[in-house]
């Protein structure tokens, strides 16, 4: 195949997917153009949640899908801070079995996650908000292990032996160097586990609850964007269609932003 | 040789390891004080490696093991109870490259200070400019003290390196081909630097240019396969080499 066939089918299939994704917003714009003409803005700033009374506001949804994912970035980035710097210290033989294993986490599907959330999680934390963001953080926690990996493993090893040379502890060198070395691909790995948490769909809706309103404690139940489009889409008619629509229209501009910040922070982790 | 010299470190029948390959075998070195000291070899000769056991930089690695004595002011630094943390504010390295942490030209400098001391902001910004000062960049960065480290030209980074070092008073400086990675005139600014930075330190410096070891050492000692061949006061060293070993490394070296 000649150079130039090559580069112009990896042209069009790259149009493709842009093509792919604009059309995502036009139709979700457009189906959803209903609620968004009956409500307005405020839409998305009330959580009433009334498909009886023909009654919507995204704020429930909005708010526990921010809520559970922040969340869920909260417990996960630790762990996967302290996973990533043992796996970098540990002799090879046990580090690299245990780091697949982590990877494994990752292909494990969804659903399994949420039953065995509701065997294992809700029993002590009800359907809930922390029960959500618990199921979220180990879910996540692959992804933001494996690009914490890299960014510890990209600090040169003579930048750390300098700081140690200095004195310093491991402590230390790890809040002084690594971190600051690295902090550019620590933010983009925090991102890509923010644009997964958003997203996630079936381990919410099996423990969150699902109740669509602003939650008021993290021990209350609550709803995500993604968990809602999935619980009321086969059944809904008319404007409460069209506004699930508008919620999804909603989620994909937040993950299309979240995804744009993770690719720029990685690539400028990079560049140094 | 000469009575009465004052030794700052003694290294005692120190073999090295790197998991079951020996690198260094009962290699014995005095280093004077306030003095420098270079070590010349081949390349994998050992002269890294002996280098980094003066700070216990090895301990890093996992299979990386020292066996001897090293007596820094009659101390054992190799006994297990000493403070590391202590020795390597003791003892500063430099790198062949420069090392500038991703940070400001000023908190490069701070850095080994906040680790150590508990000082001030005015006293902090004095011993930072002493520092620079002591390392001969401070004409040049005093106006630009914010700004990264890493946006310094190499020479000026290899002399924030050195700045660094120093900050936090350290007796001796190990340098490790300082001058390898950078330009001919900014070499020259360095060894005009060590050479005044050895009325406050004891250095150790390894490298590969004999015109270097030759012009700013007082000791030379030359490393072969792991082991010390030769060590002489320079100028006995290099106009009369005495083991053949030596004779044909110098020999080679100078005809380049
Ligand atoms: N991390 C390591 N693991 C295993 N062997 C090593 C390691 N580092 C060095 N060696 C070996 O130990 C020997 C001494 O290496 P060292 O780096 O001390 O040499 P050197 O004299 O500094 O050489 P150069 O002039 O090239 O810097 C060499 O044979 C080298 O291959
Ligand atoms: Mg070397």
């Amino acid at each position: 195949m000649s150079e130039r066939v090559f580069k112009s089918l990896t042209f069009a299939a790259a149009s493709l997917t842009v093509v792919l994704a604009a059309s995502f917003l036009i139709v979700l714009w457009f189906s959803g153009f209903e609620a968004w003409k009956t409500f307005g803005l405020k839409f998305l700033f009330t959580d009433v949640w009334n498909p009886s009374s023909g009654e919507f506001g995204a704020l429930g949804a909005l708010s526990g899908t921010l809520f559970t994912s922040l969340l869920a970035l909260l417990i996960a980035t630790p762990l996967a801070f302290a996973a990533a710097m043992w796996a970098s210290d540990a002799p090879k033989w046990i580090a690299s079995p245990l780091s697949r294993a982590m990877d494994m986490l990752a292909a494990i599907p969804s659903v399994i996650f949420g039953m065995w959330g509701i065997d294992f999680i809700c029993p002590h934390f009800g359907f809930s908000l922390f029960s959500a963001s618990l199921i979220l953080s180990i879910m996540i926690l692959p992804y933001i292990t494996a690009v914490m990996r890299d960014v510890i493993t990209m600090t040169p090893d003579v930048l750390k032996e300098s700081a140690y040379g200095l004195g310093a502890t491991r402590f230390e060198v790890v809040k002084d160097v690594i971190l600051s070395f690295g902090k550019n691909g620590l933010a983009g790995g925090i991102f890509i586990g923010l644009g997964r948490a958003l997203g996630e769909t079936m381990a919410v809706l099996f423990v969150a609850g699902g109740l669509n309103m602003i939650p008021s404690g993290l021990f209350d139940g609550c709803t995500t964007i993604a968990s809602a489009l999935a619980n009321d889409f086969a059944e809904a008619e008319g404007l409460h269609r069209s506004v699930l629509f508008a919620l999804g229209f909603i989620l994909l501009m937040l993950e299309f932003a979240i995804q744009i910040l993770a690719q720029l922070y990685l690539k400028r982790g990079k560049i140094k | 040789m000469k009575l009465n010299r004052k030794y700052k470190i003694r290294t005692d029948n120190l073999s090295f390891w790197y998991g079951e390959r020996q690198a260094l075998f009962n290699n014995s070195l005095d280093i004077e004080a306030n003095k420098i000291t270079a070590i010349i070899g081949p390349s994998g000769c050992g002269k890294s490696t002996h280098l980094r056991v003066y700070n216990r930089i090895f301990e890093l690695y996992r299979g990386q093991k020292a066996e001897g004595k090293i007596l820094l002011d009659g101390e054992n630094i190799l006994d297990e109870d000493v403070d590391l943390l202590d020795l390597r504010r003791r003892i500063g390295m430099i790198f062949q490259k420069p090392t500038p942490f991703p940070m400001s030209v000023f908190d490069n400098v701070a850095y080994p200070l906040k680790l150590h001391y508990k000082l001030k902001g005015s006293e902090l910004e004095a011993r930072v400019e002493a520092a620079l000062k002591g390392a001969s960049l401070w004409d040049e960065v005093k106006d630009s003290l914010g700004k990264n480290g890493l946006a310094l030209s190499g020479g000026q980074q290899q002399r924030l390196s050195i700045a660094r070092a120093i900050a936090a008073e350290p007796e001796v400086l190990l340098m490790d081909e300082p001058t390898s990675a950078i330009d001919p005139i900014a070499t020259a600014k360095i060894e005009e630097l060590m050479d005044s930075l050895r009325e406050r330190f004891t250095i150790v410096i390894v490298t590969h240019n004999m015109q270097q070891a030759a012009r700013i050492s007082d000791t030379t000692a030359f490393f072969y396969r792991g082991r010390i061949v030769e060590v002489g006061d320079t100028k006995d060293f290099f106009n009369n080499p005495k083991d053949p070993l030596t004779q044909d490394y110098l020999s080679v070296k100078f005809k380049k």
